[in-house]
């Protein structure tokens, strides 16, 4: 293995994969440092499962090379899952068993891991521990999952995302945990559909879309790459969105970008002082009355639909 | 260097899933020890030996005197009508299997579509006929062995470890595809041949458990012959269940629900229960497919057990039925291999 390589924890070029006639992943090329964190930000269908799954391994690329930990899987498939952690998509385990008879079987396949009442700790399952599968919550079951993949005590973790369908408290208790992972030198390669997940956790973000990369870099650098200062999104009276057009608004001082959804509007813009002012003033002059104005500060999400017009998540 | 044999560790505890994960799920216990043992005693003492039944014989008209020998014999129970039409009536009815006119000269009704209705007529006529009863001495076969019991209770036993072994892998398998755990397993550094060994290893455990509940019952119980060795017996029964297991792998190496492995399995059992002389001889089908019903698992397993039980047949005895038997391990355990869908 190179030096380069090495240093690596995952290096994938050009991959592609067809399903069909469908394209789902298109030259993708992936690069993510030992110690660090990196999120596939991307809608249902963008090629995110597809991307991640190729990295473990259980789907073969139609082209493209994949490196993990300086090993390739076609010469050392083994030695390659002896050194990850993987959570998959919907992976419901075995309902009958308790929760530390599936940690131990996990641990069975590894020549070397974790004792797993410690990584039941981690998980915060101990007083879970002789509970049978079927009896978790939808939380405890997700962390019962990472378990799985923590107790090999794995140098690559792949999260699949990991929190969908999660309340809240739940999700913020997973991320604790792949913080705490990351913060004793583990490597993780994650995907996602919520944002906030992304920027939490993420040292780099991907945002793909139909199988594309469309922005990379860090949270900040992808959101800054929108040269916005804030969004705005205002919402026209009833029957009066009618009265404005997306080129006048766009001609307002500080406005870089105009889309219309529906009846409503989204600014992206430079000087949020100067724009709210011009768009307050134009609004009395073409007779527009306000459901509602909001500014908020630009986020991935928005740098998403700048980039396809579409959102993140459906609906 | 990935070793290419099981390591102890994981099939241990994959085996300790498999056994576990049944073991708490008590209808599976029920259908696999239970239900051929409940089976067994209700076919069994549905159908034992007893007092033969007596004839019921009508009559109607004038009694006469032989009417008053007819209701001397026990084989016969004598009841009388008033009326023609009444009696007529419990005749197409199968209330009673003969009717006697007392007219003359006399008559008997009767539907010999109807065995009953045969064996009315037969003692009828002896009595009748003045034939002495004590000219043809009847000795009542109660040796075992010849019971319908002891030719039904091997048929339940193969019937049994058939279901068990295509049951406990084909769901297995197909349940943890369908949640998506075998391609969770796949990503880690799991030996496949654990994977599958485990299968066999659990069903092995299991089928010590089975063979001592049901042939226990069988041998204790209902009087069943075992006249073969234990170990031979012992022999057949697990060259039969490990067969199964691997037709049980094969069915269930593509299906990727529950539902479709069910579909499936019955469509493999149900001719089986029907062609391979469970309930009834296989014999009675045409000659001509009898080559084909013997090719089947369950036959050979049936008629290797049978020899054994009733017989007193060792190994060498039923090798022709242990090669069938091993063609139906070898070859769908392969072609599972081959096609089998971990995703």
């Amino acid at each position: 293995m190179s030096q380069a390589s090495a240093s690596l924890a995952v290096r994938a070029t050009g991959l592609v994969k067809r399903f069909g006639s469908l394209t789902a992943v298109d030259g993708l090329d992936l690069q993510l440092a030992r110690g660090t964190c990196l999120a596939l930000l991307g809608p249902n269908g963008a090629g995110k499962t597809t991307t991640i799954e190729m990295l473990e391994g259980l789907t073969r690329p139609d082209a493209g090379e994949i490196e993990i930990l300086g090993r390739a899987w076609a010469t050392d498939a083994q030695g390659i899952r002896e050194r990850i952690g993987v959570q998959l998509q919907e992976t419901r385990l075995q309902e009958k068993v308790t929760v530390f008879e599936t940690l131990r079987l996990f641990r069975s396949f590894y020549e070397r891991g974790r004792d797993p009442e410690d990584v039941l700790e981690v998980v915060e399952l101990t007083d879970k521990r002789d509970a049978r599968v079927e009896t978790l919550s939808g939380g405890q079951h997700q962390r019962l999952s990472l378990a799985c993949a923590l107790v090999s005590d794995p140098e690559v973790l792949f999260l699949d995302e990991p929190t969908t369908g999660l309340d809240p408290q739940a999700r913020r208790r997973v991320w604790e945990i792949v913080n705490a992972f990351k913060s004793a030198g583990g490597t993780v390669l994650l995907t996602t559909h919520y944002m906030e997940e992304a920027e939490r956790l993420a040292d780099d973000v991907v945002i793909v879309d139909a199988g594309r990369i469309i922005a990379e870099g860090s949270p900040t650098a992808v959101i800054g790459s929108l040269h916005a200062e804030s969004i705005v999104e205002l919402h026209p009276r009833d029957g009066t969105d009618g009265l404005l057009t997306d080129v006048a608004l766009r001609s307002l001082a500080g406005v870089r970008e105009v889309r219309r959804e529906g009846a409503a509007f989204t600014l992206v813009v430079t000087d949020t002082q100067a724009s709210v002012g011009a768009l307050l003033t134009h609004l009395e002059q073409v007779g527009v009355e306000l459901e509602s104005l909001q500014t908020h500060s630009p986020t991935l999400e928005d740098v998403f639909v700048a980039l396809t017009g579409k959102h993140l998540r459906d609906g | 260097m990935a070793s290419p044999f099981p390591r102890r560790a994981e099939l241990i505890e994959l085996t300790r899933h498999r056994t576990l994960s049944f073991l708490r799920q008590p209808e599976a216990v029920f259908w696999v020890f239970a239900f051929p043992v409940v089976l067994a005693a209700v076919l069994g003492f549905a159908f034992q030996a007893r007092e033969p039944a007596p004839s019921l014989v009508g009559v109607v008209g004038q009694p006469g005197a032989w009417t008053e020998r007819l209701e001397a014999d026990p084989l016969i129970e004598l009841t009388r009508f008033e009326t023609l039409a009444e009696a007529e009536r419990r005749l197409a009815g199968g209330h009673i299997d003969a009717l006697v006119r007392s007219v003359e000269p006399a008559e008997l009704r009767l539907d010999p579509a109807r065995p009953e209705a045969e064996l009315a007529r037969l003692r009828v006529l002896v009595v009748v006929g003045d034939v002495p009863s004590e000219a043809l001495t009847v000795e009542p076969v109660t040796e075992n062995g010849a019971r319908y019991i002891d030719f039904l209770f091997p048929g339940l036993l193969g019937m049994s470890l058939m279901g068990t072994g295509l049951w406990a892998i084909g769901f297995a398998v197909a349940d943890m595809r369908q949640r998506k755990v075998l391609k969770r397993l796949l990503v880690t550094p799991m030996r496949r041949s654990s994977f599958l060994a485990s299968f066999l290893t659990s069903r092995l455990m299991f089928l010590a458990a089975e063979l001592a509940l049901i042939t226990g019952f069988g041998v204790w119980i209902l009087d069943v012959p075992l006249r073969a060795s234990l170990l031979a017996f012992a022999t057949v029964c697990t060259v039969g269940a490990v067969a199964f297991s691997a037709v049980g792998l094969l069915v269930a190496s593509r299906t990727r629900t529950i539902e479709g492995v069910s579909g499936l399995l019955n469509l493999v059992m149900v001719p089986m229960w029907l062609g391979s002389g469970v309930f009834f001889s296989y014999e009675r089908f045409p000659e001509a497919i009898h080559p084909l019903l013997r090719a089947l698992p369950l036959t050979a397993l049936n008629d290797a057990l049978r020899a054994g039980m009733i017989d007193g047949a060792g190994l060498a005895q039923v090798l022709p039925e242990l090669a069938v038997l091993g063609v139906w391990t070898v070859v769908p355990f392969a072609v599972a291999l081959r096609v089998f869908r971990w995703a």
